[in-house]
């Protein structure tokens, strides 16, 4: 029996026509409703899941109480962006996964997401801001204002640091602005983390490229500490024929020019292509978004097509549930071998797999089927197969090692092979999700804190 | 906010732009690009840098009025300032090692190879130089090439100025009577810049290009400016934007220069009304 209580959602055939977000959330009485189902255990499982160890049991028992301001200190001691993790986390894999009622029996786990969720937004409604400590005499430049980023940044400038963040794009949020959609994340909702830390005196210097416009070593010399959280931003590829007919894009650059550029927007500037006939290649969370934000632009049809079964699939649950609502199809076991047209991509030839033995990721591994090849009529292909580390940073700072991948090597602190110069996040993991990314940056953050108050 | 600090007309549609921008400036390079954004909410569009001056903090762009942005942009005066200016990005010019240089600019491309033309007048290695344009008016900085040139060409379409042709035929008509190029450096429209890789092939000379592709972040972020060279995929943005003329498959980079052709004319008619 499912006992969760759900939040509110925008109906599935409206919200395929608009860009506002697809979950409303909980009201206050079903958030209280939700919270008096954690049963609050003294050894709570759900925290081990959670890449923050977020108090969870003590911020819901605040829930349960209405005592939302204190809820919300609960959450800050570990997060500094509840209302994005709660939105974006892939909870059914982490704390929820470990929480002792997540079976028939108990009704389901407590939606833990939704209520960190509610609070987060009761915080920024409230518009919290953190107060400015005392300064520390020392500076710290951040690179990158994707998740790890303004996490790191926060830590650091509430431990005293006068910190400088360095933004490539002319909008910080890194991902969060140019990667997740609207309906699933609102700007506004950035824009207000990102106020936070202006509050701190924070200073965002945008449009500037650190490896280009800015050399790594200037920061080492000019700053006391260094925190490169520059994320996973270069697309992967099928690398098959025809990929760069006009109509084939990666989802990074799909998802910028419709998020970022706003060409959803009625007379925008930059302009996006508006297929009828989509394939997504890939089923992660970027797939969803790439599949679900071409159905509001206006397609008749969206297919992802993942190499794959539905079981293997790494989107979190809840968007893949989202989509199919919406009418996204799935051909599952099935990727493209070859794009055909003459100008625009026209038609995909689409191969069969089957699953083999497990890889090294634990997943079974696809296997072609000879023969199998199939043609699909489509007019627009988004690929979206994961991302690798930028090499702008490394090409411009040879002291500063990496791995084969091109992935930041760091010791445990977090550090990186170059002193008072710190990493975490896409940049050093490759692609992974919001909250560890997160995690990283405040990890960071307090090591660096930690190697200046040994030092004094 | 980055100021433009002067706005020279240099043919119809084609505007000079000295824009302050001391961040870019310091660490510009001929051959690398910025990208600017006219207003809030506006596109991002590639342009490479004309020239640079760091003790001023500039940068001098060349822009030419095609679409939606430029459009703006030729809209805006002295004293107004761009809402977003990135760079430099992508990889300098690299003509080192070469001992005889042809520099070949077409369009607004001859802007591009000034730098150059300037640069290796200052190491004593001063290039051969020849622009063209459709007629007389669309020619520019003929004084300063001319100044900074061993020899100095010009071809018009038209035959109002120079020679009436290609800049091709100045090209093939120099090789053929022993001028000894190792290198030519090609900037300008693509068909241009094509035409000249396929001359240059049959003499076996080095031939660099520029490629201006379709750009979003500029930084390897999106692959929207991919280009096929060597048979490999490469991103103009950041292995670019100049690549081995011989090498790249212009026909593909045609095509998706011309993805956007249909949305761009809609938005001009917008604008000029």
């Amino acid at each position: 029996m499912d006992l969760r209580n759900k939040t509110q959602e925008q109906p599935a055939k409206v919200r395929a026509t608009n860009f506002k977000e697809v979950s409303l959330g909980f009201d206050k009485e079903t958030a209280k409703k939700e919270a008096l189902r954690c049963l609050g255990c003294k050894n709570p499982p759900c925290r081990k899941g959670c890449p923050v160890g977020i108090d969870i049991p003590g911020f819901i028992n605040f829930v349960k109480s209405d005592d939302l301001d204190k809820a919300a200190e609960v959450l800050f001691i570990y997060s500094n962006l509840p209302a994005v993790c709660g939105r974006v986390c892939p909870q059914e894999n982490q704390c929820e996964k470990y929480c002792v009622r997540n079976n028939e029996k108990m009704g389901g786990s407590v939606s833990i997401g939704a209520l960190e969720r509610y609070v987060g937004d009761y915080a920024v409604s409230k518009n919290i801001l953190p107060k400015k400590p005392e300064p520390n005499g020392l500076k710290a430049a951040v690179i990158g204002s994707g998740p790890s980023g303004l996490t790191a940044a926060y830590y650091l400038a509430m431990g005293g640091f006068k910190v400088t963040v360095f933004e490539a794009l002319h909008e910080a949020g890194g991902v969060l602005v140019y990667g997740i959609p609207e309906f699933r994340l609102p700007k506004s909702l950035v824009k207000s983390e990102i106020d936070k830390l202006y509050a701190l005196d924070v200073e965002i210097k945008l449009n500037t490229v650190i490896g280009k416009t800015m050399a790594v070593e200037e920061l080492i010399e000019n700053f006391d500490a260094v925190f490169i959280g520059t994320g996973a931003g270069l697309p992967m590829f099928l690398n098959i024929e025809g990929e760069n007919l006009n109509g084939v894009f990666s989802a990074n650059e799909f998802l910028t020019r419709v998020n970022l550029m706003k060409a959803y927007e009625k007379d925008s500037p930059t302009p996006v292509k508006k297929g009828e006939n989509v394939i997504v290649v890939g089923a992660g969370n970027v797939a969803m978004d790439a599949a679900r934000t071409a159905l509001r632009l206006g397609a008749k049809s969206v297919t992802v097509v993942y190499r794959r079964s539905e079981k293997e699939m790494p989107a979190r649950k809840e968007e893949v549930v989202h989509a199919k609502e919406e009418g996204i199809k799935f051909e599952f076991l099935a990727s493209p071998v070859k794009l055909l047209g003459d100008k625009n991509v026209e038609k995909a030839v689409i191969q069969r797999f089957s699953l083999g033995e497990p890889d090294a990721s634990g997943r079974r591994r696809p296997v072609p089927i000879e023969g199998s090849e199939y043609t699909i009529d489509c007019d627009e292909v988004i690929i979206a197969l994961g991302t690798s580390p930028n090499p702008l940073i490394k090409n411009s700072c040879k002291r500063l090692s990496v791995t084969e991948k091109g992935t930041i090597i760091v010791n445990d602190d977090l550090k990186t092979s170059i002193d008072k110069v710190y990493a975490g996040g896409d940049a050093v993991t490759g692609a992974a999700t919001v909250i560890l990314a997160m995690g990283a940056g405040k990890k960071a953050a307090e090591s660096i804190i930690e190697y200046f108050k040994k030092g004094k | 906010m980055n100021k433009i600090l002067k706005i020279r007309e240099l043919a119809p549609d084609v505007k000079e732009y000295v824009i302050s921008a001391p961040d870019v400036a310091k660490n510009a390079q001929a051959g690398q690009f910025v990208i600017v954004i006219v207003e809030k909410g506006g596109e991002r569009v590639p342009f490479t840098i004309c020239d640079y001056d760091r003790d001023k903090g500039t940068i001098t762009l060349l822009v030419q009025t095609v679409g939606y942005s430029t459009h703006k942009m030729a809209q805006l005066k002295e004293g107004d300032s761009l809402s977003g200016f990135t760079g430099p990005l992508g990889n300098p010019t690299d003509l080192d090692g070469y001992k005889k240089i042809a520099l070949v600019g077409g369009g607004i491309g001859t802007a591009v190879i000034y730098p150059q033309a300037k640069k290796l007048k200052s190491e004593n290695r001063t290039a051969d130089v020849i622009i063209g344009a459709r007629n007389s008016g669309l020619l520019m900085y003929e004084k300063e090439l001319s100044e900074n040139s061993a020899s100095f060409y010009e071809a018009t379409d038209d035959g109002s100025k120079g020679e009436k042709g290609f800049v091709t035929d100045i090209l093939k008509r120099l090789i053929e009577e022993g001028k000894n190029y190792d290198c030519v450096f090609a900037v300008g429209p693509m068909p241009m810049m094509r035409a000249v890789c396929n001359l240059t092939k049959n003499y076996g000379i080095k031939t660099v290009v520029s490629m201006n592709m379709l750009m979003v972040d500029g930084t390897g972020m999106c692959g929207c400016c991919r280009l096929t060279v060597g048979g490999k995929v490469k991103y103009a943005c950041v292995d670019g934007p100049e690549f081995d003329g011989h090498q790249i498959d212009f026909e593909e980079a045609m095509n998706r220069i011309s993805a956007y052709k249909e949305h761009e004319s809609e938005h001009r008619c917008k604008i000029r009304g």
